[in-house]
């Protein structure tokens, strides 16, 4: 039995429009882990996620889940895999329940023990109320919740999230990330795409992030902090500042007369204030423009 | 297995009865209007200035053909309809990432559209009634007729939709070929009263076969061998079947 969740072994995606979405990439996440997938548009990540769900296929190379390649067992691989689309894809005439007794039907659940775990999901998800409405009569955010519902109904080992939280308000972005944790902390290996880089600093302990096809970088949040050392802060003061202030190791720009952007690798927050301080300038605020996944991102992802 | 075959199965069939069983008077209602209508123009006013066929007056003639008829558009319009539709909203991915191996997932839609064809059928024949007492001859026939019709449209349905890439590419088959080929297949006259070169053109029209075989289960006239035409019926629902099934296998229209 393999101690991975996923393995992508030398794939190749070539679409028939001869784009070269993914370039001989290899990958591995353990099992349990929380791995964010990260990348800008078009560098592969949905690609990669299409071809694990079976909704892509393979040009060349290998993908095995928990051990069993998805070529050669595709059905066996597809009863541990729980997907959530980054587009709805709900048939908009059918209500909430009927939608989650098909999909549990689909995967050989009877019909008494579908009832139990759609009502356990539904509640959990806070969207029980709304199990006898079409997806046309749903927010957003509730339809959001559905597709997490139907990506769970057969207890799958693995959950692959593609922007998950894409569109949904902010109280209940923290919502899903305490369940997303807990779903973790209970064993289930998820992988996680977003375009909010502090969801997938805030939730994950490992990382990828693809670009142009290619795995760039491969390592755990940790490795990131030690990666990128410059800092990029933006302090306000409380009076107007009279000329460009000089601090040496730092690359100051001003924004305008009270906001000026500071860059450095080697000083903190701390030296920074005293030495404005030392020079007559009184700091109303100071906050860090990016954070460091942020700039590893762009570093990493820019042309 | 039947966990894995049985629900999944049953959990299409379910959905797909549902999907037109809710909407009848868009489904059904229509084919049994069109089809009355068919019998008091064609069969009252204008049949009864024909005479008879084959010692038949001609409404009894006409009706295996007007039953067949809605048959064969309802179960192709089913097929094509709903797995378009569910290519078009993208809930064909629920299916796609379930683990229902694709001879269900193919089974599934063609047993909707064949129970689209029969509830049709079923109607159809219901109204007929009221217009003769007309008794089926061979019901086993008749029904495995049906069944092999709707059968082989609901398979061909399924090879429309995945090609088709808009909802007018799900029309142009029934509209400018099955249309044609049913309306020449010999639905309202008999092919062998035809002229020769017509007659060999019909050989070439599969409808021609279906209606001929319906008929001789129906009203007992054997217009064209009947083993024959069962071997063709069948072979071609066979062939249809593998390439539906190695469209689906092979993510034609459904995987990037």
């Amino acid at each position: 039995m393999s101690e991975n969740a996923i393995d992508i072994i030398n794939l190749d995606k070539i679409y028939k429009n001869r784009v070269q979405a993914l370039n001989c990439i290899n990958l591995s996440v353990k099992k349990g882990d929380l791995f964010a997938f990260l990348g800008p548009n078009g560098a592969g990540k949905s690609t990669v996620i299409g071809i694990i769900s079976s909704l892509v296929t393979i040009t060349s190379g290998r993908v095995c889940v928990f051990g069993d390649d998805i070529q050669q067992k595709p059905e066996l691989v597809k009863r541990n895999i729980g997907l959530v689309p980054q587009e709805y894809n709900l048939n908009q005439f059918i209500t909430v329940e009927e939608t989650m007794f098909n999909i549990a039907g689909y995967f050989g659940i009877e019909k008494r023990l579908a009832a139990e775990k759609i009502y356990k999901l539904l509640n959990q998800l806070g969207i029980w109320n709304k199990r006898k409405n079409t997806p046309r009569e749903l927010s957003g955010g509730m339809k959001r919740r559905m597709m997490i519902a139907k990506a769970l109904i057969h207890d799958p080992k693995l959950l692959i999230l593609d922007e998950p939280t894409a569109g949904v308000d902010t109280e209940l972005r923290l919502n899903m990330w305490d369940f997303f944790k807990e779903l973790n902390e209970q064993g289930v290996t998820i992988i996680l795409t977003t375009h909010y880089l502090e969801e997938a600093e805030r939730l994950c302990k490992n990382l990828a992030i693809i670009h142009k096809g290619n795995i760039v970088q491969k390592s755990t949040m940790d490795e990131i902090y030690r990666i990128k050392n410059q800092h990029t802060y933006i302090v306000k003061t409380t009076q107007p500042l009279n000329g460009m202030p000089v601090i040496d190791d730092c690359e100051i720009d001003k924004i305008d007369s009270y906001t000026c952007e500071i860059t450095t690798d080697t000083m903190s927050v701390t030296d920074i204030i005293e030495k404005l301080k030392y020079m007559k300038i009184d700091v109303g605020s100071i906050l860090n423009k990016r954070n460091k996944l942020e700039e590893v991102f762009i570093q990493l992802t820019d042309d | 297995m039947k966990k894995e075959i049985l629900i999944p199965y049953q959990t299409i069939v379910i959905k797909e009865f549902l999907r037109f069983a809710r909407i009848w008077i868009q489904t059904i209602l229509p084919s049994v209007v069109t089809m009355f209508l068919y019998i008091i123009i064609f069969g009252n006013f204008i049949g009864e200035r024909i005479g008879e066929i084959k010692n038949f007056s001609y409404m009894d003639y006409i009706i295996p053909g007007l039953i067949i008829m809605p048959v064969i558009s309802n179960s192709y319009m089913n097929v094509v309809g709903s797995f378009y539709s569910s290519r078009f909203m993208k809930s064909i991915e629920e299916l796609l990432v379930s683990p229902v191996p694709n001879n269900i997932i193919l089974l599934g839609y063609i047993t909707g559209g064949v129970l689209r064809g029969f509830a049709v059928g079923i109607a159809v024949y219901v109204v007929v009634t009221f217009f003769t007492d007309l008794e089926i001859v061979n019901i086993w026939l008749t029904v495995f007729m049906t069944f092999m019709t709707a059968f082989l449209f609901s398979t061909a349905g399924f090879i429309n939709a995945v090609f088709a890439k808009t909802w007018d590419d799900i029309n142009i088959v029934p509209t400018f070929i099955l249309a044609p080929l049913t309306y020449l297949g010999g639905t309202f006259f008999a092919i062998d009263l035809l002229p020769e070169i017509w007659q060999n053109i019909s050989l070439f029209n599969p409808i021609a076969y279906i209606v001929s075989a319906f008929r001789y289960g129906f009203l007992g006239i054997e217009e064209m061998n009947i083993e024959f035409s069962i071997l063709i019926i069948t072979s071609i629902t066979f062939i249809l079947y593998i390439i539906a099934l190695s469209l689906l296998s092979k993510g034609t229209g459904i995987k990037n």
